[in-house]
């Protein structure tokens, strides 16, 4: 109501703008409007909505007293928060314990990923007969769907009749019973092999392209100065593929920080302690005891650590590659 | 600049799947026709498989049909899926208008206030409260309000023996713990086992965590609905059930990873172990495997000597009425067939039920004895689990800690009382900070 009248009083009668006079619109102005929209609604629908909803429900007492209809859902603060992050408590504790598995996991699925992925590709820049072959060969668990691909892991890691236990203990005799690798301390270890088998391929094919990149003149003229091959990998190599590296260490952290698919397929229903992934365990908290509010809050804890974490990093990482 | 910008976005990109990972879940097909003509229901996998299901229930719903011209679109549901995707009917409003629970979750999602109380006016539009067995109906929901569910099929526990094993060993079925286990030491050579257990489903060993507590007189929930989980009665029967694979060593550790019953039964009629501990739906899993119904014989869970003589909880399934449904009217006429007494007997037999109407009587099997044990067991030693809110998170939490157990043992660990103890006491707070 107040800005129809204030328009009123400014209005023609009140002498001409202070201002510039205002430019008469040209035609088709709304074009590039036009043309944005598509992408700017569907990036509010599909993101920012469900991100704000994520954050609105955490400060919700969002359980399954209140789960068909959400407007009477008492607003309970920062609660949520102040249990998921009680580390005295059962969930605190709970929550705490799997975000440190998950950063050991984090750790040695990105580093060996990366390791395998950077050795291929190196082992396969120069051209030779069979290239193609094995850079197809290499590809295969990127391209297999992921569900095909883990449950062949779980009948493989199977105690009595999976292929693993058979190849150590009946073909190659290790002494001893057969271990479990999908129940007790030993599924750590089986989620991190396959996890590091499905993420390995990405590093590869990235690594691989962005070695196209650097000429082959470098190596030549490094090789006339007598440089080794382990010398030109660290001297030529590495800093060469400094931006392709900075990508694709972030994309990997995030991917496998995050992975649900993987100990889901895996695991089943219930997840051993010892491979109690972070959003695993926080869509356990949410659809095991229909406690929506809690787990949206840890889902936000998840969030800020996350955007914490690829802040200092790109910070980190601009302000060098500024420097040099 | 460009691979800043490309990391920044990225890197968006990624956090937003994280922040929408919440939001997805299972799809849900399930929606309810405006017109009186239709209904969705969704069933339980109660047959040998979900195909077998759906073969069994199309002639009763084209009878219906027939009946009240009413078109009854039916899917059936596998138990991995059917909790979830009752959630997600719950919480999105697209839900069947009628459909199939575990009756033990009944009293919890009564709670979510999605369901339609039937309230007197309903129960006239369905033949009446008193046609059912009053041990069935008493699990409708929590006791003092209008039920929010009905029974449909009547299921109890039974300790399945093979008749063959015991006979070569000169053993008679047991009647008290101390026996059984002695006959399942006495069954545990050669390569066999005198039990399977599926010691990975949660489900299964929550309802044990129930009936062994129960047997020793213990509550899982106090009068006014907390849990209680951490009482000397509770830890002592988990133990016991864990023993079997522990101290006594008739349970082959591979059962850890027995996700469901069925792979238990499976080992069971192939000859592999002596008894299985299953619902009186397992017959026709049994028969399909591969064993006749006089191989097998069925005894009472037993209790130890001087325990409660509690060999089962009243299991079965019920069927509710979703509230937003719009054909109020031709859902109520759908539960009237499906609880109405010859679609009861049309059905006992295929998916192996107890009758859960007054009076009726048990069909799903020829075996006179057999029906017997199972009718006692449901009208005498079944006690309901707890018929409070919070049930269904005692079976998730204490279930999947128990699942945590039976691995500890099965690579080797020891699980004593204390450690017992301490995973209920996490199990209890995880409840209550839901609650």
């Amino acid at each position: 109501m107040s800005a129809t009248t204030a328009t009123k009083k400014s209005g023609p009668s009140a002498g001409p703008p202070k201002g510039k006079p205002r430019k008469p619109r040209r035609a088709g102005w709304w074009l590039p409007y036009a043309l944005l929209a598509p992408a700017i609604i569907f990036e509010v629908v599909i993101h920012v909505i469900p991100m704000a909803t994520g954050i609105w429900m955490s400060f919700l007492k969002l359980t399954k007293m209140f789960i068909s209809n959400w407007g009477n859902a008492p607003v309970i603060g920062l609660k949520n928060y102040a249990v998921a992050l009680d580390f005295n408590s059962a969930v605190g504790a709970g929550l705490l314990k799997s975000f440190l598995i998950t950063v050991a996991f984090t750790i040695l699925v990105v580093g060996i990923s990366w390791g395998f992925g950077m050795a291929a590709a190196v082992a396969l820049q120069k051209s030779f007969f069979g290239r193609g072959f094995f850079r197809t060969l290499f590809l295969i668990p990127y391209a297999l769907p992921m569900y095909a691909g883990v449950i062949a892991w779980k009948f493989m890691l199977q105690k009595d009749t999976g292929a693993l236990n058979h190849l150590l203990y009946d073909n190659l005799g290790l002494p001893g019973d057969k271990p479990f690798w999908l129940i007790g301390d030993n599924a750590f270890w089986a989620v991190v092999i396959v996890a590091i088998w499905r993420l390995w391929p990405f590093a590869f094919l990235m690594l691989m392209a962005g070695l196209q990149s650097i000429p082959n003149d470098v190596y030549e003229a490094s090789a006339v100065d007598g440089a080794k091959p382990l010398r030109q990998w660290s001297a030529i190599t590495l800093p060469m593929l400094r931006p392709v590296n900075m990508v694709l260490l972030l994309v990997m952290f995030l991917w496998t920080f995050n992975d649900f698919n993987t100990p889901f397929v895996l695991f089943g229903g219930s997840q051993p302690p010892a491979g109690d992934l972070i959003s695993f365990h926080i869509y356990n908290a949410s659809f095991l005891t229909w406690n929506f509010g809690s787990g949206a809050a840890m889902s936000v804890l998840l969030l800020l650590f996350l955007l914490l974490v690829s802040g200092v990093y790109l910070l980190v990482m601009n302000r060098r590659s500024k420097r040099a | 600049m460009k691979i800043r910008t490309f990391a920044a976005a990225a890197a968006i990109a990624a956090l937003a799947i994280t922040a929408t990972g919440c939001s997805g879940g299972t799809s849900n097909s399930g929606s309810s026709d405006g017109g009186g003509k239709t209904l969705t229901y969704w069933a339980s996998n109660q047959g040998t498989s979900l195909d077998n299901d759906k073969e069994v229930l199309t002639p009763q719903l084209k009878k219906f049909e027939e009946q009240t011209g009413i078109k009854v679109n039916l899917e059936v549901i596998g138990w991995n899926d059917l909790q979830t995707r009752i959630q997600t009917a719950v919480t999105s409003g697209q839900a069947p208008d009628v459909l199939n629970i575990g009756n033990t979750w009944a009293a919890s999602l009564q709670s979510t206030g999605a369901f339609m109380p039937f309230d007197s006016a309903a129960f006239d539009a369905i033949g009446g409260k008193d046609k059912f067995v009053k041990t069935a109906m008493d699990t409708g929901g929590v006791p003092g309000q209008d039920p929010t569910s009905v029974p449909l099929y009547g299921l109890a526990y039974g300790l399945y023996y093979n008749k063959a094993m015991f006979k070569d060993a000169g053993l008679t079925p047991p009647t008290n713990w101390a026996d059984m286990v002695a006959d399942a030491k006495k069954l545990t050579t050669g390569g066999k086992y005198g039990f399977a257990l599926a010691a990975g489903s949660y489900t299964e060993n929550a309802h044990f965590a129930f009936i062994n507590a129960a047997q020793n007189g213990a509550d899982l929930f106090s009068a006014d609905g907390k849990p209680t989980f951490t009482s000397d009665g509770v830890v002592d029967g988990i133990s016991r059930y864990l023993d079997l694979m522990q101290a006594d060593k008739v349970v082959n550790v591979g059962n850890a990873q027995y996700d469901n019953g069925t792979k238990a039964v499976n080992d069971f009629a192939a000859g592999k172990v002596a008894m299985i501990l299953n619902q009186n739906n397992a017959d026709s899993s049994i028969v399909a495997n591969g064993m006749k119904n006089d191989e097998y014989g069925v005894v009472a869970f037993p209790a130890p000597a001087g325990a409660k003589d509690v060999a089962s909880h009243v299991a079965g399934i019920n069927l509710s009425i979703f509230k937003n449904t719009k054909n109020k009217d031709g859902a109520l006429k759908f539960v009237k067939f499906m609880t109405s007494p010859e679609t009861q007997t049309a059905l006992g037999k295929p998916f192996a039920s107890l009758p859960v109407l007054a009076g009726a009587k048990a069909v799903f099997t020829d075996n006179v004895e057999e029906a017997k044990t199972f009718s006692d067991i449901y009208a005498n030693k079944s006690k309901p689990l707890p018929l409070v809110p919070s049930e269904d998170q005692f079976e998730s939490t204490v279930g999947k800690a128990m699942n945590q157990m039976f691995a500890t043992i099965a690579s080797g660990g020891t699980v004593s009382k204390a450690d017992i103890k301490t995973a209920l006491t996490t199990a209890q707070q995880q409840v209550e900070a839901a609650g």
